[in-house]
């Protein structure tokens, strides 16, 4: 597939990292700000999408391996299981870190506050897992659908 | 201030009934894609309206970004 003119290339290497450093910000802040694991995944994807709009599909797997982003997934999928098997002891899905100081184990403060990450127990993990999942699996989608349309053309153009 | 956020609403809504209306009547397909994105990004900044912010970003990455790039992809394999 071919790529495009040279201002939306030169606009994709402008905007490309910021978008994805926003994506993972929003994953990050998933359990102070609105948005989470899957909204900051989605929005990662959706860089990847530019990428591979503005330049083409064979240029693009140089850099996004199908392999690669498929392991990512599941290793999400894996992580996320074995934390909530984790907190097994007391319940399934228990919040076995807060409030207890370490990882994300700070006391919430009470009142109007510009907000603290270092607290929320095992749910910023969780959303970070759902993140890592949904970024991958959406990525691989969208690889396949242009390597699918690339297959397509070529098979009816002979 | 409250009949200003009525104003918007409405506003929007009739815009993005015009951009999906123009996403059937256009000939071509890429013009027809993008009114189409567009019709979704106002659907999105109608759901931030209404307080709804997760929606809204889910809207705009998914609706706005990733389904458009798959109408482009399936449009270029068209030609």
């Amino acid at each position: 597939m071919k790529q495009m003119s040279k201002i939306v290339r030169t606009i994709t290497n402008l905007v490309y990292g910021f978008i994805i450093i926003f994506g993972f910000y929003v994953i990050v802040h998933g359990h102070l700000t609105p948005g989470g694991g899957f909204q900051g995944g989605a929005i990662v994807a959706s860089a990847f999408a530019l990428l591979l709009v503005s330049y083409g599909s064979l240029i693009t797997k140089k850099f996004l391996k199908k392999d690669f982003l498929s392991i990512m997934e599941s290793s999400g999928l894996t992580m996320f299981i074995v934390l909530a098997f984790l907190g097994l002891g007391i319940t399934f899905f228990y919040n076995f870190l807060a409030n207890i100081g370490g990882w994300f184990g700070n006391t919430p403060v009470i009142g109007p506050n510009p907000g603290d990450i270092n607290t929320g127990g095992v749910i910023p993990l969780m959303n970070i897992a759902v993140g890592l999942e949904v970024l991958s699996a959406l990525g691989v989608i969208v690889l396949l659908m242009a390597s699918g349309a690339e297959f397509t053309k070529k098979k009816e153009n002979s | 201030m409250n009949s200003f956020v009525e104003i918007v609403h409405i506003f929007t809504l009739t815009i993005m009934i015009i951009a999906a209306l123009l996403a059937v009547i256009f000939k071509k397909l890429l013009p027809s894609v993008i009114a189409l994105s567009v019709a979704s990004l106002l659907l999105s900044l109608e759901f931030y309206l209404l307080h709804a912010p997760d929606v809204a970003i889910a809207e705009a990455a998914i609706g706005a970004g990733l389904t458009m790039a798959i109408f482009i992809f399936a449009i270029r394999g068209t030609r």
